[in-house]
């Protein structure tokens, strides 16, 4: 089995790949549209500013590619906001997957969301076998609200979306690859879909 | 909120783990990959790791060490002591660092500040201070404590928190070593008046000075070295010591 990782100019991306390798897993990080789509597995990560990466994302006609995936696919961090129609940070215009618009964390909690806080109403196979309550490692200043594609909900001063599905489309704001055995349990769910 | 981090703090220094006691009288004490797993296999939240290498030697040994330590923990690991300038922060980012910090270089030039979070995110870019309370307040040192710089800790802080760091790691020079506890006024003012957490370093002797850290300040972690690397706190017991006191840890 071929597990893919969307690369594109987004930090830290490789410790998603080691994450895999600890697990065993054949991983590749790469922007050819071909290995993409040919994958079993695609995960689309990130780390960085929303407008920008879909512009480079559009720039590569990556965009287009994601959307017509057929096989599952995780977005993480970065990657569950883009999902979503659009984003406040610098109202960027994202892929439709999710119909909510990304909004930033406000008032008196500290900006950015960073550490470890519980995920609860955990319903879905990418979270089997994941205790209700547990603990995963965030590091966010924009969210997901609350929508019918949850999963997973989370808070930070406001309840917020910590992980969706629609259809085959996955996608967790937290780092499944920082988050410990917890962490380790998401991918290995992910890998087995 | 998210839980309290707990962050042990391995010095490094051609690539082996030391730590010094006030910054001198350095002590071996062993492998960082290995210490470090062994570290998140004990309920630590998250690891600093502050290289202590000469800098005409650390660019060849600081990725290398910095790749391994990806390759092999499943926590989030910062790495400090290595970043002067824009570049050193992107190589250790592709060596699969989560966080790097800066200190020295940063007061020198405070726009690399602007420049790491421009290019690669505020998540990316931890402030480290080292200050010192005299007569006139709290005075910022650099070079591991050797010169001082004329800023003030909380002015520096803000303007370090405006320029798009994404984090503020404080280390009281009075209490660094002497094991009497945090500096818990100052490590107070700092939280709440900035908008962007706090880690608090310097201090720690037992498990009672987390709790009052935890208890009587708004910061959202506590660093400390020696005190896990001699032995002296166990952290699954720590942790639930804490938790029995009321304060969120991620057990």
């Amino acid at each position: 089995m071929k597990t893919v990782i969307i690369k594109y100019n987004a930090g830290n991306i490789r410790s998603v790949d080691f994450a895999l390798k600890r697990l065993n897993m054949e991983s590749e990080i790469t922007d050819d549209h071909e290995k993409i789509r040919r994958a079993d597995k695609v995960i689309f990560p990130g780390v960085g500013e929303a407008k920008s990466t879909m512009d480079h994302l559009r720039s590569q006609g990556l965009d287009r590619l994601i959307l017509q995936l057929k096989q599952p696919v995780l977005g993480i961090c970065l990657g569950m906001q883009l999902m979503c129609d659009e984003s406040e940070e610098r109202n960027a215009s994202c892929l439709g997957i999710v119909p909510v618009r990304v909004r930033r964390f406000g008032g008196p909690v500290k900006v950015p969301h960073m550490g470890w806080s519980r995920i609860t109403g955990l319903r879905s196979p990418l979270l089997e076998g994941v205790p209700e309550g547990s603990y995963v490692y965030f590091v966010h200043s924009y969210y997901v609200p609350d929508n019918q594609y949850s999963i997973a909900t989370s808070s930070h001063g406001v309840s917020f979306s910590a992980a969706v599905q629609r259809e085959h489309f996955y996608a967790v704001q937290f780092h499944p690859e920082k988050s410990g055995r917890t962490g380790e349990r998401i991918l290995k769910n992910f890998l087995s879909l | 909120m998210p839980a309290k981090r707990i962050i042990p703090c391995l010095d490094v220094k051609e690539g082996k783990t030391v730590k010094g006691i006030r910054f001198e009288d350095i002590r071996d004490v062993g492998d960082p990959v290995e210490m470090g797993k062994r570290y998140s296999e004990e309920g630590a939240d998250e690891l600093v790791y502050l290289d202590i290498t000469a800098s005409h030697e650390k660019r060849k040994t600081l990725p290398e060490l910095v790749r391994n330590i990806a390759a092999n923990l499943n926590i989030p690991f910062t790495v400090g002591g290595g970043v002067s300038n824009l570049e050193d922060a992107r190589v250790l980012l592709e060596a699969g660092a989560d966080k790097i910090s800066v200190n020295s270089a940063a007061v020198r030039s405070p726009d690399l500040i602007d420049e790491i979070a421009r290019n690669y995110g505020s998540q990316f870019v931890t402030l480290a201070i080292d200050a010192r309370q005299e007569e006139q307040g709290w005075h910022v040192y650099i070079n591991g404590g050797r010169v001082e710089t004329g800023k003030e800790l909380f002015d520096w802080a803000r303007e370090g928190q405006e320029r798009g760091c994404g984090e503020i790691l404080f280390t009281s020079m009075n209490h660094d070593g002497a094991k009497r506890g945090y500096a818990l006024e100052a490590l107070d003012e700092l939280s709440q008046s900035l908008s962007i957490p706090v880690i608090a370093s310097g201090g720690a002797g037992s498990r009672e000075h987390f709790a009052e850290l935890f208890t009587g300040t708004h910061v959202d972690a506590a660093l400390a070295a020696s005190v896990f690397h001699y032995q002296e706190i166990d952290i699954p017991q720590m942790k639930n010591y804490l938790n029995h006191q009321g304060i969120e840890v991620r057990l």
